[in-house]
């Protein structure tokens, strides 16, 4: 069944909710006029992304109705969205929700908040603790959410793989580094190498929505892409511009695919718990030497 | 000087003004502004930043300032018109002579080295003051010329040429500047031109650096993006010497690219635990 998936490489306004809502709620509505089933929108698309102190301004509860009722214009449409999530706790989380008719159907909060180089978000922000799948329902079945960074962490997409996602959903703020240099063409081709390979080694079809715009000195790069579960790139947006792309997925070769590359069957995961189980010991100083 | 391994990478120049226009124009946007101003000298640093700002925003957007001093070349001036009936856009010349003279005399004469770099940057100051009067005027925003070199080398007048509200080639060094220049149709006559500050005749950068700007470059690229020990650099065919007085040099001059450390005393101070982007709803006027 052909399955149609829009990505909204949208230029969010830093710290601005209210604009950003609106922003949101207007692209999803011409994502669905364009016959798109999902619509997915950037890492952070409803508060920007180099908030620093403005995080708890702009966070907003998972059950907010600010965010539930983006949906409120677009029935049926799935949406994924990011944004910042006060828990219950009070932590403050990169969180992407994924909304339909009012409701919260999956959420994940960004594991792996990268505090290196130019990123500063584990200054500002909580990492999540889990990586699981969200069912959707037919024809897709179950899809992986996941934040950016997480995405440089092959365990992240192989766990989702493994555990029934038939799409992962990956949003993203990604700043070009050393932009119009062959370093920052590199940045990217490394995105794409390891979209391509998550796909072709998971089965399993990405949808990526990078982000475009400024912030401060910072120009993101977007490049948006929907690829199949061959690794085969089915529409991919500009880079540096808004866009609004749709491509649709054959969810048939999703199981044509799986049969002729039985690699998530063929996963021995009892074999990789066991030596990820004796890593975590070792590494812990608890490593029992005589066992084998 | 063969610097193959260590020499700075290729950069696409067409990419480069791509996100440099946009990112121009977001400034402007995010701050509540249309118009730019810049102080036009007649080199190649300015004269790419006026072409990359007249792409960002239109000509008419664009107030291009000459501020000579009476010893300034007369060719630098020319230069400064080239750019100015290239593009269109608005000038106004402002002679500094008579608003620093008082100034530099106070400073006494002759020609030693620390004396020259008290007079240029009264100069440098000067002309900040008529830039940012001017941008008061033309409600513009003032655009930095510093380039990536400078920035680290701490080649500039704190306060003077370094002040700005954007620094659009902040993070391009000398050489790949002039590559950006040239796909942008910066005049053939500056681009060729030798680099000077012409704060006193026959000033040159490389002059008074002590090395060109090429080698410069390499070193600089090699220490700090490449995040290379010196010994590394040197085995990469740099020399030695200059690899030595470039890394002391980046490091002396840290407090040019920083704002001044605040006495920390309450819960919150600007700068420490008060982290806020510059721009962001409120910020806009």
């Amino acid at each position: 069944m052909r399955y149609a998936i829009a990505l909204a490489q949208v230029a969010p306004l830093l710290g601005d909710l209210a604009a950003n809502l609106a922003l949101v709620a207007e692209r999803a509505a011409g994502a669905q006029a364009r016959g798109a089933r999902l619509a997915v929108f950037p890492e952070l698309a409803l508060t920007g992304y180099l908030l620093q102190d403005l995080v708890p301004d702009v966070a907003l509860t998972a059950s907010d109705p600010r965010l539930l009722s983006l949906t409120d214009d677009v029935p049926g449409l799935l949406l994924a969205v990011g944004f910042v999530e006060e828990t219950a706790e009070h932590r403050y989380c990169n969180s992407v929700a994924l909304l339909r008719d009012g409701e919260l159907v999956g959420l994940h909060r960004k594991v792996y908040l990268p505090t290196y180089g130019l990123f500063d978000e584990g200054r500002f922000t909580s990492a999540g603790d889990r990586i699981r799948t969200t069912p959707v329902g037919e024809p897709l079945g179950s899809v992986g959410l996941s934040v950016c960074e997480d995405f440089w962490h092959p365990s992240l997409p192989m766990l989702q793989a493994q555990d029934g996602a038939a799409l992962l959903i990956n949003i993203a703020a990604g700043p070009a580094r050393a932009p119009g240099s062959l370093a920052g063409v590199a940045a990217i081709d490394a995105w794409h190498k390891m979209q391509d390979t998550y796909a072709l080694l998971g089965t399993v079809a990405i949808a990526f929505c990078n982000r475009v715009g400024n912030e401060e000195g910072l120009t993101f790069w977007g490049g948006s892409r929907l690829i199949g579960p061959d690794g085969a790139v089915i529409v991919e947006a500009p880079l540096y511009e808004e866009a609004l792309v749709i491509g649709e997925l054959e969810t048939d070769d999703l199981r044509m695919q799986r049969y002729a590359l039985p690699l998530l069957a063929d996963e021995r995961l009892e074999l990789t718990a066991r030596e990820l189980g004796r890593l975590v010991a070792e590494r812990a100083g608890m490593a029992d030497e005589g066992a084998e | 000087m063969t610097v193959s391994e260590a020499s700075l990478p290729e950069i696409e120049p067409g990419r480069a003004i791509e996100v440099i226009v946009g990112f121009i124009r977001a400034q402007l946007a995010q701050a509540g502004f249309e118009r730019l101003v810049l102080g036009l000298s007649g080199g190649l640093d300015s004269a790419t930043v006026a072409f990359l700002c007249a792409r960002a925003i239109g000509p008419d957007n664009l107030l291009a300032v000459r501020m000579p001093y009476r010893t300034s070349s007369g060719a630098s001036e020319d230069d400064a018109l080239r750019v100015v009936t290239a593009l269109g856009c608005r000038t106004e010349l402002v002679e500094i002579t008579p608003m620093v003279e008082p100034m530099l005399a106070r400073i006494p004469t002759g020609d030693d080295p620390s004396l020259r770099v008290r007079r240029g940057n009264v100069m440098a100051r000067q002309r900040m003051i008529v830039l940012y009067d001017r941008s008061a005027a033309f409600d513009a925003l003032v655009a930095g010329t510093s380039n990536k070199t400078e920035a680290l080398l701490g080649y500039g007048t704190l306060y003077g040429d370094m002040a700005c509200a954007v620094a659009p080639i902040g993070d391009l060094y000398k050489s790949q500047v002039r590559i950006v220049a040239r796909e942008l149709g910066v005049p053939p006559e500056i681009l060729v031109k030798v680099p000077s500050a012409d704060l006193w005749p026959g000033q040159t950068d490389e002059g008074e650096l002590g090395a060109s700007y090429e080698e410069l470059d390499a070193c600089l690229h090699a220490l700090v993006d490449r995040r290379w020990g010196e010994e590394r650099c040197v085995a990469a065919g740099l020399d030695a010497a200059l690899v030595a007085w470039v890394a002391k040099r980046v490091a002396r001059m840290e407090f040019k690219r920083q704002l001044p450390p605040v006495a920390k005393l309450s819960q919150r101070t600007p700068g420490i635990d008060y982290l806020y982007p510059r721009r962001r709803p409120g910020s806009r006027r």
